[in-house]
């Protein structure tokens, strides 16, 4: 009691203003008069918004934005050359080369009633001389007489991918049954398509690998950016007693949060973007726009795992800038320390 | 007193700053905080910025450090802080051997030292009451359990109306009271000051003294660096002048 009385004559003699404190009444500490000093809630130890921390947040958004859109890309290229692959290997063809003295269209018949008659098979078409006609037309021109030239005509069969037929076995029975017949299961033009589509997805691969390794510099140089500002906080926590840890802790809540705004937001928009695309499509369905983007992009929905990468690509992004962050910080104390090891670096420390 | 139901609370703080630190007692009270022994310093390959300090800092001791400018004063004040290694020679605080204390023990011996940086070192998007909450923020108390104490610290110090004010917005008689009051907060053993003078009138000067040197009489030794002469005039205290990197000391 009376160490607090001395102090504040001590005040008073030297001419202060009596601490009447008028502003705030507190009661509870002074007689019941005074109620207690309001004080803001207190605020984050880290200002919450700087200009560092804001075009970091834009950075990451960015960043993710595009890391999303490749990954939302490289996907759908997967999804379309795969499609490609099972498009193309869904139909087998028969051939049927003319020859004096053949019934072409029997021996057509008899070809799809004999590769109808194989489990796997769904479905069989004669292409008729019209279609043959306009098969050729780029080679043969118009007004062609299919019956005055040896023209192969096909049959195209329809199989089921799940479970397709014996191509072996479809083959000797034609050759057996219909001479002529030549059975074409595309397995060369399925090899050279599936490694063109292994291709395109190997290239989208390394884009997507590009694009990450970007971001994740970009994000750690931001983020060391953003710290670099605040190294005056960390010396001041530093001083005032605080553990590396804890002032480790601070920063990288506070950089979880700010990456987690950004990288929210960027995956939000690319998500968004695919969304529309794909409801665009699908509105606008044979549409000669819309024919065109689908037969380059194949169709624009990324499915759920598409949805999934978006949102790890999110956690990474936030990982990266929290763990950037802690080791940041912890060198910088580390430095300080340095410092005090070899006071010959007395770099950012006011000297006598 | 009117103030009467006020006091435990503030006179708690102190009794509990001797629960503490049982050490300061009677019993060891002679026993140095801090002892120097043939301490040198130099920066890099540099001359000596310090040389072959030996001297005994008292616990509830009073002293001025002084000197002209460049005679190595902040320096030396670094070197009490723990923010400086000496190049040579022995420092024992708290009986304890500075160069035997692993870093990570650093932060709980920073602690039982408050400093008042010549810059003042207040975080600008902090309040006043924030700031000088900081060092107990940093040790992981509840707000709870400290804001009354915080607040009956600010009053002290005359910062009363200016609790919730931001730093950029004090006056530099102002800022330098939150930042002693920041140095004060968790009750250190021994209070540093570096020009806590500097930037006031001395009307203001002559108050922060007294402030000084009751917290003197309560317990806490004071070491402040000034070169401003019509200040240690006032006190008759230990003065320690530093010239050109030695030493001397007038009890």
């Amino acid at each position: 009691m009376n160490d607090l009385n001395r102090l504040k004559n001590a005040l008073k003699k030297s001419g202060s203003k009596p601490e009447k404190t008028s502003a705030t009444p507190s009661g509870s500490s002074s007689g019941g008069r005074r109620t207690e000093m309001r004080v803001r809630p207190t605020g984050p130890i880290l200002p919450p918004s700087n200009i560092q921390g804001n075009a970091l947040m834009v950075v990451i958004a960015i960043m993710s934005f595009l890391a999303c859109l490749t990954f939302g890309g490289v996907s759908m290229v997967r999804a379309t050359a795969s499609s490609w692959e099972s498009q193309i290997s869904r139909e087998i063809t028969i051939q049927i080369k003319p020859q004096d003295g053949l019934d072409m269209d029997a021996a057509l018949k008899k070809a799809r009633d004999l590769a109808l008659t194989f489990v796997g098979t769904k479905q069989g078409t004669i292409m008729d001389d019209a279609a043959t006609a306009r098969l050729l037309e780029p080679w043969l021109g118009t007004g062609l007489d299919l019956k005055e030239l040896p023209v192969p005509r096909l049959v195209i069969i329809t199989i089921d991918e799940a479970n397709p037929p014996d191509f072996a076995g479809m083959r000797d029975l034609l050759k057996a049954e219909v001479p002529q017949a030549f059975l074409d299961d595309h397995r060369t033009w399925v090899g050279r398509l599936v490694s063109m589509a292994h291709t395109t997805v190997l290239i989208g691969m390394s884009i997507l690998i590009l694009v990450f390794t970007a971001m994740i510099l970009t994000v750690i140089f931001a983020t060391r950016g953003a710290l670099s500002g605040n190294r005056h906080i960390v010396e001041v926590l530093h001083f005032v007693g605080a553990e590396s840890g804890f002032v480790a802790s601070e920063f990288q809540k506070h950089f979880l949060k700010i990456s987690l705004k950004g990288s929210a937001a960027g995956g939000a928009l690319a998500a968004l973007l695919f969304a529309s695309a794909s409801l665009w499509q699908s509105n606008s369905l044979a549409t000669p726009q819309s024919d065109q983007a689908t037969a380059l992009f194949g169709t624009f929905t990324i499915d759920f795992f598409g949805y999934l990468g978006i949102v790890a690509t999110m956690i990474v992004i936030a990982l990266l800038t929290t763990l950037t962050a802690r080791f940041t910080v912890m060198r910088t104390i580390d430095e300080i320390d340095l410092i005090r090891s070899d006071p010959g670096r007395s770099d950012g420390l006011p000297s006598s | 007193m009117p103030s009467a139901r006020k006091d435990p609370s503030t006179l708690a703080v102190y009794e509990r700053s001797s629960h503490r630190h049982p050490n300061t007692n009677t019993l060891t009270l002679d026993v140095a905080l801090i002892h120097f022994e043939n301490v040198g310093l130099r920066y890099g390959m540099g001359p000596e910025i310090l040389r072959d300090l030996t001297f005994d800092i008292p616990r509830r001791s009073f002293q001025f450090l002084t000197g002209p400018s460049g005679a190595g004063k902040t320096t030396l004040l670094r070197l009490l802080f723990m923010s400086l290694q000496p190049t040579r020679g022995l420092i024992r605080m708290f009986d304890r051997d500075l160069s035997q204390i692993p870093r990570a023990e650093l932060p709980m011996l920073r602690r039982r030292v408050g400093i008042v940086f010549q810059d003042f070192r207040l975080l600008d998007h902090l309040t006043t009451y924030e700031n000088v909450a900081l060092p107990l923020r940093v040790r992981g108390k509840d707000e709870a359990s400290y804001r009354t104490d915080v607040i009956e610290l600010l009053k002290w110090v005359g910062l009363g109306e200016r609790i919730n004010v931001l730093p950029p917005v004090l006056s530099g008689g102002e800022k330098q009271r939150a930042a002693i009051a920041r140095a004060l907060m968790d009750r250190p053993e021994i209070l540093l000051a570096d020009e806590p003078t500097g930037n006031v009138d001395p009307p203001m000067a002559r108050r922060l003294l007294n402030l000084f040197l009751e917290l003197n009489r309560l317990g806490t030794a004071v070491v402040i660096a000034t070169h401003d002469l019509g200040l240690m005039d006032q006190v008759d205290a230990r003065r320690m002048i530093l010239t050109e990197g030695r030493l001397d000391i007038y009890e």
